[in-house]
């Protein structure tokens, strides 16, 4: 039996931290990178007597994201406590939301390979940080200015059938995430964590197979590995006779395995019951209404303006689309130069390398908006070729000059002058008579030799077009 | 007469006059208290910065600042509630040590309207009991009979105000912690309406049923108390935006067009002899005071202990969660011998932090909420209580207040209940409904039994009508006037 048999079932658990100035339910700061343990108001280290305060900017931003998320948004939800004994858990009981969460019944969609994927948000509901443990062998230091901090965990259905569709569906939450504003999206530092459920089943199969929680995973390309090792652990598991157990394990990203987690820590009964210190949230209509009509222009709905207002390509849009400072990018060069496709093609190729190399984001980019539309115009007036464009746009990346100016400075106009380039031609066919015989007798394939050639005596500023066209004569003799 | 035996109004009174200032009328209540504790064991600590604070208001006096209506009174506080840089324990080895860097709202509340906190009175340990023998401080005593409990769990802060320690005092009542001591030592007790007290700093037990309330020699005097530290706080959601009123200043025993209700679930054949001639005799006195009386039944009232037991047990039991060993509170000493896992840690921690009655109810509501279980116990329970609110607001319809007795019998022996918890949790027979509707109810004295001891009624009224109730047991204590007659502890 072959892999290809097989058929894997995954679902994403998204915690989304955010980023509110407060804590959830304290006024203490959520700042990143503080001193340890100074984010600690006596509600977040669970002081006798202390109480929570719900923070309604958490509760607007998680509207909002259940709202960009297709959801419908429950308008009498409460919170529960969840209850379990952790040294970083102060209060013995995290407060989340168990059986009415905020939003619920929800979709995304993406793009994968020529596809339009959707996948069903269960639920995504409100809950509160923990602190963190720091193990040092014989003790454990904890620090809780993550305490309280709140996150919106968004649980997706178990639509995903592949590791590459876990993640491309990961990267769509979070380019929705950003472009509400309401959370970093940061991987690394944990501003957003992707918990992964993966089963595996025989193709064909009703029932779902066993499910393992995968955890620690910080990176997307990181969830597309993860996910790939499971997928075949578990079918190897299977093959081979043995059996998958419910558990959670972790991944390892310099073995690339996942491992288990603890062995006794399961069957958890968390005791979940309404919390008594809370009252429960109430969405007024009106409130509602307003931070709906508040939604910015969503990645889903600009990508698929641009391939009907601009006419690129639906893989051009998407990648375009996932950020939404290189959508407004894009709009800029596009609007500026009147040539959207070649926008697309040299944010797509050029700059996207760049700064994917350097690891900057469009908005550190040396080079503006209205100088690649500059260097497009260049290009389409025919004041250069695209060849010397390429020269061009190393030299505005290394010094973040306009093109114009290089191009003046360099002498870097193209010859486009037909007696110029007949010239050139001429010179390059005196000087080389034993080719032009054997391009005559039918080697054909000198042709780009003559080029090089041509193009190497003008020091790249003959057009190629010209070029072709006056050399295709004056090889026929 | 002595100045100890005065009410808070009139020693306020005296402060104000100049007759007296407030270090002299805290120095004078320190010393008694302090004499008198190793009888009582009413405190658990006293402020050593008591007199700088009484210091402080004479200051702002000669200064000519505008002083709050507590100016210079000093207060016991039950060691439930948090004072700043001041020992807070809860009567637990838990937090024998603990000192929280934040005052409750109460406490801060009391403290602006220029009271003086003379210390920290003895209670149940986390006010889980109604003897206030479940302390790791040791009994508190009934002060006018020292071989009697003076009632649980807010006893220290009863026995402080009725053996004269302390003039007034703050006591909490989830099932009858204030109503049940006030009525076991002779004085008045109030839990208001849930969500009139911030619990914000207050020791959590039950936190759908908690209150904090005012424990005094008189009516007028809880009035004034109750107007100090009620509203509404930021830092606690599940207090009114209500306006609070002055009490103090409507009270009238004038009962004309009243409707005093008796729950006749509340009057058993098992209350005593002596209880039901002081409750009855109540009854003539409202009567005589212009209102009606009439009976009216509650049928949900006798699954008050279930419920109360299956929510407050089960509430106390993630309460008290936080106290871990971690960050504060008792922790074994695992220097010398060390842990083997995280489970010993927490184990070894809390099985020496808390006393019995303690890990009985974390048992108690662990089991009620786990899977399983919840449904019948925690789930509903909770639904019984939304039907007995109804029935309570339907009651609240044909009368304008219950009166009942608030315990069957006065304050029982020390030791006589302790082996028999189930009999013990029966002394809040008619008091756990009250916590259960979220209602105002009080505890007013109403005679004394046969051998000397107190014994008290209950008023309870419509939710944030505490006015009402004032009134009614306004009336009880102007024609009986037994507030000038106090225990001689000094025997």
């Amino acid at each position: 039996m072959s892999s290809s048999d097989w058929e894997a079932v995954i679902g994403l658990e998204i915690h989304a931290q955010l980023l509110t100035q407060s804590k959830m339910f304290s006024p203490d700061s959520t700042e990143f990178g503080s001193g340890d343990n100074s984010n600690t108001h006596p509600v977040s280290l669970g002081l006798p007597g202390a109480l929570p305060v719900l923070n309604k900017k958490a509760v607007e931003y998680s509207i909002k994201t259940g709202l960009a998320l297709n959801c419908k948004i429950r308008q009498n939800s409460i919170f529960a406590r969840k209850n379990y004994f952790y040294p970083d858990l102060p209060k013995g009981y995290q407060i989340s939301q168990y059986d009415q969460p905020l939003c619920e019944e929800g979709w995304v969609e993406y793009f994968l390979e020529g596809e339009t994927k959707r996948v069903r948000i269960e639920r995504a509901h409100m809950e509160e940080d923990a602190g963190k443990s720091l193990h040092r062998g014989e003790y454990t230091l904890i620090n809780l200015n993550r305490a309280g901090v709140p996150l919106l965990e968004i649980v997706s259905g178990p639509d995903m059938r592949s590791a590459q569709e876990a993640a491309e569906y990961a990267r769509t939450v979070r380019s929705i995430l950003l472009y509400l504003g309401v959370c970093d999206g940061n991987l690394e530092e944990g501003s957003m964590r992707c918990d992964c459920n993966v089963s595996v089943r025989k193709k064909g199969a009703d029932r779902l197979g066993t499910k393992v929680e995968l955890k620690n995973i910080n990176s997307f390309r990181f969830i597309e590995k993860a996910i790939e090792y499971e997928i075949q652990r578990q079918i190897d598991c299977l093959e081979s006779g043995e059996s998958i157990f419910q558990e959670t394990r972790l991944y390892d990203s310099v073995k690339n395995k996942t491992f288990p987690m603890r062995s006794k820590e399961e069957a958890h009964d968390y005791r979940y019951f309404p919390d008594p210190d809370l009252l429960s949230v109430v969405v007024e209509t009106a409130w509602l209404e307003e931070i709906k009509s508040s939604l910015p222009e969503l990645p889903l709905a600009k990508a698929q303006r641009f391939v009907r207002e601009y006419q690129i390509p639906e893989y051009d849009s998407s990648v375009l689309t996932q950020d939404k400072a290189l959508a407004n990018y894009f709009e800029q060069v596009a609007e500026a130069c009147g040539n959207p496709k070649a926008a697309s093609n040299w944010i797509m190729v050029e700059l996207l390398r760049e700064l994917n190399e350097a690891k900057k984001t469009v908005v550190e980019s040396p080079i503006p908006s209205a100088h690649l539309a500059e260097l497009i115009g260049l290009i389409d007036k025919k004041t250069i070729s695209g060849k010397m464009a390429k020269t061009v746009f190393a030299e505005m990346w290394k010094t973040g000059r306009a093109p114009g100016e290089i191009v003046k400075e360099q002498a870097l106009v193209q010859i486009t002058d037909d007696s110029a380039i007949e010239n050139l031609v001429n010179q390059v066919i005196a000087a080389n008579l034993e080719q032009v015989e054997a391009y005559r007798a039918g080697k054909t394939k000198l042709f780009g030799f003559f080029v090089g050639q041509i193009m190497k005596a003008s020091k790249g500023q003959a057009s190629p077009e010209m070029v072709n066209k006056i050399l295709t004569e004056k090889l026929k003799g | 007469m002595s100045i100890v035996h005065q009410s808070l109004f009139e020693l306020k009174e005296l402060i104000n006059k100049g007759e007296m200032t407030a270090v002299e009328v805290t120095e004078t209540f320190l010393n008694r208290a302090q004499q008198l504790n190793p009888k009582v064991n009413a405190f658990i600590s006293f402020n050593e910065k008591a007199l700088e604070e009484a210091q402080r208001v004479d200051q702002r006096r000669q200064q000519g600042e505008d002083l709050g209506p507590l100016a210079g009174v000093p207060l016991a506080i039950k060691d439930l509630l948090c004072t700043e840089g001041l020992k807070t324990t809860a009567a637990s080895k838990m937090l024998h040590n603990f000192i929280p860097p934040y005052s409750a709202t109460v406490v801060e509340r009391l403290q602006t309207a220029g009271a003086v906190v003379l210390g920290k009175a003895n209670l149940d340990e986390f006010a889980m009991g109604s003897s206030n023998e479940n302390s790791f401080f040791g009994p508190c005593k009934n002060p006018w009979s020292l071989e009697h409990v003076p009632g649980g769990s807010s006893g220290g802060s009863a026995a402080a105000v009725a053996a004269s320690m302390a003039p007034a005092s703050i006591g909490t009542d989830t099932g009858g912690s204030i109503r049940q001591p006030a009525n076991f030592c002779g004085i008045v007790g109030v839990k208001p309406t849930y969500g009139r007290v911030s619990r914000y700093g207050i020791v959590a037990f039950a936190s759908s049923l908690d209150q904090a309330g005012p424990m005094t020699k008189t009516v007028k005097d809880s009035a004034l108390m109750l107007e100090v530290i009620s509203g509404q706080d930021p830092h606690d959601s599940t207090t009114s935006s209500r306006r609070v009123p002055r009490w103090s200043e409507a009270l009238s025993e004038n009962l004309k067009g009243l409707k005093v209700g008796l729950p006749k679930e509340y009057f058993s054949d098992q209350i005593s002899e002596d209880t039901r001639k002081a409750v009855e005799n109540c009854i003539e006195i409202v009567k005589a005071q212009g209102a009606e009386v009439t009976e009216v039944s509650l049928p949900l009232v006798k699954y008050g202990i279930p419920i109360y037991y299956l929510i407050a047990t089960s509430e106390a039991s993630s309460n008290l969660a936080r106290y871990d060993g971690v960050r504060f509170g008792h922790r074994s000493n695992f220097q010398e011998i060390p842990a083997k896992d995280l489970a010993e840690f927490y184990s070894r921690s809390r099985g020496e932090g808390f006393g019995s009655e303690v890990k009985r109810r974390i048992i108690l509501g662990t089991y009620c909420l786990s899977s399983g279980y919840y449904d019948a116990y925690y789930k509903k329970a909770s639904q019984v209580r939304r039907l007995l609110t109804e029935q309570f607001k339907k009651a609240f319809e044909a009368c304008d207040v219950l009166l009942s007795p608030v315990t069957t019998h006065p304050a029982f022996r020390l030791g006589e209940r302790v082996a028999d918890p189930l009999q013990m949790y029966l002394n809040d027979i008619y008091t756990t409904a009250t916590n259960l509707a979220g209602l105002p109810g009080m505890s007013v004295p109403a005679g004394f039994s046969q051998d000397g001891l107190p014994i008290g009624v209950q008023l309870s009224a419509a939710h944030f009508d505490e006015q009402t109730m004032f009134n009614v047991a306004y009336a009880i204590e102007q024609a009986l006037n037994l507030t000038k007659r106090w225990p001689d502890v000094q025997q």
